[in-house]
């Protein structure tokens, strides 16, 4: 149970209790808890279809959770019944207030196509922050230089590489200056030569301290990365802890199968 | 002695175009400026009504791609039934159907609205076209991706941000080649203004037509009037997609090749 993090005493950020998720008549997930606290990197493993998209998915409610409460820095998303007797959100806008601290990272990268890398930074500071489109400009301009695509900040997404469109995602959601960072497999649509470069990116953010879940295939990542690794099976945490121990000798063997299938 | 000289040049010319020119293209000259009023009224009538019924297409569309409720049905019957018949029989149905009813007549909209042609013939073109647009609108709005949507409302936009924000800028670029297409449609099927009493540019062919008998010099100049706008029409669109539509370009080769990707 104990991790490094919370021996360190630091503020818990996101608290998510017992997280269920059906489609239709398929349990994606089973019960599912985190704590993460501020500082935090936490690897999200586990096989296709083990449901760690969805978890991730449900803690900013792009997916409605069936069962359980997310806690941000001690505010708890309200769900009510809804007309079928299924959870919906009690105030969608404690919902929209919640998403904007919750930075989200895709797999397909998702930038707005017809906007140019600067614009996809700035849309959402100006739209939902509020904030002055100069004082926008130079925030996306710092970021970006963050990034390393301060270059291109005036091309439009299909006009860059894989790599530098998700760092330009990155840079998107770390302009929000969000509490936590939600990675939902970064890396997966990428080329192989260009996933180190986005890799970098999430190295140097977590250096500097962001909380941060990241849903990987990149073993690599999740042992010198993080600090906690948890492992899905079927919609239930199978093994969780530190990755030294994670890695050193885990007691699931479900586990230790994976990481010999995924380092072949 | 000069002034003597260009009258009977004119005179010459004059009895050329009527005698030997296949054209009488003095004729036409003297009777421009009816050309030209029917232009303006053409013009007129035809960008009224794209402006009133794109706009109104758009709450429309956004109705018909969102499967509102109660709103859905009843579109979809306006859009059928206006995509369905003749833009001439729409128009006729207005300005000579209504005026048979006695409550249509006595109604505070008679006088100044419908009993006039130019109100009729608008009326009908703005629902017209606004049928039409809804349409290839919503098909629009229905194909944006999914991960940008999503992407917008990770970053906590609400509704209606992400609708205007995202969604809409979008889905009128995609729009964009078909709705040149519908312009064009448009002023084409304004000839009909000219079967309601209006002078417009077909209007002007076939008063001079009635007047001298002469059906080339009418309708082939109306013809041209028709081609010119038609061209100008498409240019506007041709830069207006060069502007818009930069995004969706294939990528050009980079003057810079620091990063050694070449244009695919």
């Amino acid at each position: 149970m104990s991790s490094t993090a919370e021996d360190a005493g630091a503020n818990p950020a996101l608290v998510v209790e017992d997280l269920h998720k059906s489609f239709g008549d398929v349990e994606v997930l089973k019960g599912v808890d985190l704590d993460a606290r501020e500082g935090d990197v936490i690897s999200m493993l586990g096989a296709s279809g083990s449901g760690k998209s969805t978890f991730l998915r449900c803690i900013n409610l792009l997916e409605t959770p069936n069962r359980g409460t997310v806690t941000l820095h001690g505010e708890t998303i309200r769900m009510k019944l809804g007309k079928q007797g299924e959870p919906v959100p009690e105030d969608m806008n404690q919902v929209i207030r919640m998403r904007a601290r919750l930075g989200m990272v895709f797999q397909g990268f998702n930038l707005w196509s017809h906007m140019t890398v600067l614009q996809n930074v700035t849309e959402a500071l100006v739209h939902v922050l509020k904030m002055p489109k100069n004082e926008a400009a130079d925030k996306a301009g710092s970021v970006l230089q963050k990034v390393g695509m301060y270059d291109r900040r005036d091309y439009y997404p299909a006009h860059i590489s894989g790599g530098q469109q998700q760092r330009a995602a990155i840079a998107r959601a770390l302009a929000m200056e969000p509490d936590i960072m939600l990675f939902d497999e970064p890396t997966s649509a990428l080329d192989p030569e260009l996933v180190g470069e986005v890799l970098k990116v999430m190295r140097n953010l977590a250096d500097e301290g962001s909380t941060m879940i990241v849903v990987t295939h990149e073993i690599g990542f999740a042992k010198d990365v993080s600090n906690k690794v948890i492992f899905l099976h079927e919609g239930l945490i199978e093994a969780e802890g530190p990755p030294q121990q994670m890695f050193g000798n885990s007691e699931s063997d479900r586990f230790r199968q994976f990481l010999a299938r995924s380092l072949h | 002695m000069e002034e003597n000289g260009d009258r009977t040049f004119w005179e010459y010319l004059t009895y050329v175009s009527e005698n030997h020119s296949p054209l009488d293209f003095v004729l036409i000259w003297d009777h421009i400026d009816r050309f030209l009023w029917g232009t303006v009224l053409t013009l007129e009538i035809t960008f009224l009504a794209l402006l009133l019924g794109g706009m109104l297409s758009i709450p429309l569309a956004i109705a018909r791609a969102y499967k509102h409720p109660w709103l859905n049905s009843p579109i979809w019957c306006f859009t059928y039934f206006f995509r369905g018949t003749p833009l001439l029989v729409q128009t006729y149905l207005i300005y000579y159907g209504l005026a048979q009813f006695d409550a249509v007549r006595e109604s505070f909209l008679w006088d100044p609205i419908l009993s006039s042609a130019w109100w009729c013939a608008l009326i009908a073109f703005t629902l017209n076209t606004a049928a039409y647009t809804t349409e290839f609108l919503r098909g629009s709005i229905e194909t944006t991706p999914q991960g940008e949507i999503e992407a917008a409302r990770a970053c906590g936009m609400s509704p209606g941000i992400a609708m205007r924000r995202i969604i809409l800028p979008n889905a009128f670029r995609r729009a964009l080649p078909a709705y040149s297409n519908e312009v064009i449609f448009m002023l084409h099927s304004s000839v009909v203004l000219s079967t309601i009493t209006l002078q417009d540019i077909l209007g002007a062919g076939r008063w001079l037509n009635g007047r001298y008998y002469l059906a080339y010099e009418g309708f082939i100049t109306a013809m041209v009037f028709y081609m010119i706008l038609v061209f100008l029409i498409s240019r506007g669109f041709k830069w207006w997609e060069k502007h818009w539509l930069a995004h969706l370009r294939q990528r050009e080769a980079e003057p810079e090749s620091g990063s050694g990707k070449v244009a695919v």
